[in-house]
């Protein structure tokens, strides 16, 4: 897996880390949109509109019409598995199938890096001999989220990731998503229906109608 | 030596035994008396259809009629094979991948045999020919339409794991590793599993028939194994030809399920 570059190359002079264009899935949009490098930009919009579709989209697992850019390089120039190992969802409900939550992790998360990781969203090392059947929603959301991050992808498409979680947690994980932004220089679009959320973490806020986007830029970061 | 022929009186005492039974689901209000009676009927006639087909073929022995009883044969399977499955692959390539996995696995196979082990002269012969392909497709379809009802079934329960999979970068053939592993053995499971009790529990059909019809036990005994060999080799390879072709229908090349392939309601329609 090819990793994520901090520096800029001449070629990417210019790009935007994910640009959409004109994307049209079952029938909404289009929408056009970029990610900077290192944005997070959140992602709001009424119930039932189509949020988790556009993540859907743009991560490629439904059928869409437009053009999705990753650091300028057209999306079909990515197998469909390597484009979403870069642009990366993780969904509002996760799902695991094998027994322990160790199996779910590729081999190797034994190292350190992981450790660290693991600590970081609040829970022990043993956590990977965990069964499965043993996890509370809000473990298997934070857990989740860990596992996304195994490929590194450059962005992170994030459906309501602390609705599952106590205050203390959704801390916990909005610091953790934000370090990972700063230290990959990874860009997020964040799902959320608290506004006061969105605020914390993202830079601009981004409204989802059936036709397009309004954009809400914050003062404050 | 020849076999005793049946009377139709023969047949009769038979047929009333059916008939009480008939009137016993009656009695308990099982619901089945109209069904019992009109299966029984439906086979009568259809087995003495086949019997007539069969009476002008063999003596007429003509290739051409061979290959078309066969490929009759064939789309009947193929026909079967679809109205087993709750869930279906939709369309014309539901049709064929049911009946494309028969076709590769019961033809190939009864060529086989008929051309290499039994050697008959010439290989059409319908003496041979039939019956063979008759067993081999009658087993591979039993297998192909448990492994394809059950492949659709899994897929149609665990979407939320396979795009969770997908999501994470797997490839299609990643993500649907376990449920395509399953699906192969729950098809290939009921045969393997004949193969223990052949003998022990169950004298096989063929065999049977032919210690009936005058053939020495150990020679009718050879015929069998041989059946059986035919019978399980060809049902795994036309489960594992099915589930491997489902598999390219439901996925498109972005590799996305796409579940929309599959129609039903979940309902069984017969």
């Amino acid at each position: 897996m090819e990793q994520p570059s901090l520096s800029i190359s001449p070629l990417q002079n210019n790009c935007s880390r994910l640009r959409v264009e004109e994307l049209r899935f079952l029938s909404n949009g289009p929408y056009t949109f970029t990610l900077e490098e290192g944005e997070c930009v959140g992602l709001s919009g009424k119930s039932g509109i189509g949020k988790t579709q556009l993540l859907r989209a743009v991560t490629d697992i439904i059928p869409h019409s437009g053009q999705l850019f990753l650091d300028g390089t057209p999306a079909a120039t990515f197998s469909a598995p390597l484009w979403r190992c870069r642009v990366t969802m993780v969904p509002a409900e996760s799902f695991w199938w094998y027994d322990t939550v160790g199996d779910h992790f590729a081999a190797g998360f034994e190292s350190q890096s992981i450790k660290k990781t693991i600590s970081a969203v609040g829970f022990e090392e043993d956590v990977f001999k965990w069964r499965i059947s043993r996890l509370s929603t809000g473990e298997k959301q934070r857990l989740a989220l860990v596992r996304s991050l195994c490929n590194t992808p450059s962005v992170l498409l994030l459906d309501e990731p602390c609705s599952s979680l106590d205050a203390y947690h959704t801390t916990l994980i909005e610091n953790f998503i934000q370090h990972y932004v700063q230290q990959k220089n990874a860009s997020v679009l964040w799902v959320s229906h608290d506004s006061q959320q969105l605020k914390r973490v993202a830079v601009r806020e981004l409204c989802l109608e059936k036709g397009g986007l309004v954009e809400r830029r914050e003062k404050h970061f | 030596m020849d076999v005793i022929a049946l009377s139709v009186w023969d047949l009769g005492i038979a047929a009333s035994l059916v008939c009480i039974l008939s009137l016993l689901s009656l009695l308990l209000s099982l619901g089945l008396e109209w069904k019992i009676l009109l299966f029984s009927c439906r086979m009568t006639a259809q087995l003495l259809f086949i019997g007539m087909v069969l009476r002008f073929l063999f003596g007429s022995g003509s290739l051409p009629l061979v290959l078309l009883l066969a490929t009759v044969m064939l789309l009947a399977a193929g026909r079967e094979v679809l109205a087993r499955q709750n869930l279906r692959l939709k369309g014309f390539t539901g049709y064929a991948i049911g009946t494309g996995a028969m076709f590769v696995s019961s033809f190939s196979i009864s060529l086989l045999a008929l051309l290499v082990i039994i050697g008959v002269d010439p290989w059409y012969t319908p003496q041979y020919a039939i019956p063979l392909l008759g067993m081999l497709l009658g087993n591979t379809m039993t297998g192909i339409s448990l492994a394809l009802d059950r492949l659709t079934d899994q897929f149609q329960k665990e979407r939320g794991i396979v795009e969770q999979r997908l999501l994470l970068g797997q490839t299609w053939q990643e993500a649907s590793s376990d449920i395509r592993k399953n699906c192969m053995r729950t098809g290939m499971i009921p045969v393997i599993n004949s193969m223990a009790a052949a003998g022990l529990v169950s004298l096989p059909g063929m065999m049977t028939g032919q210690i009936l019809g005058g053939t020495p036990p150990v020679e009718a005994v050879k015929y069998q194994i041989l059946i059986i060999f035919l019978i399980a080799a060809g049902t795994g390879f036309g489960v594992i030809s099915a589930i491997w072709m489902s598999g390219y229908y439901l996925f498109d090349k972005r590799h996305r399920l796409c579940l929309e392939r599959l129609s039903g309601t979940g309902i069984r329609e017969k």
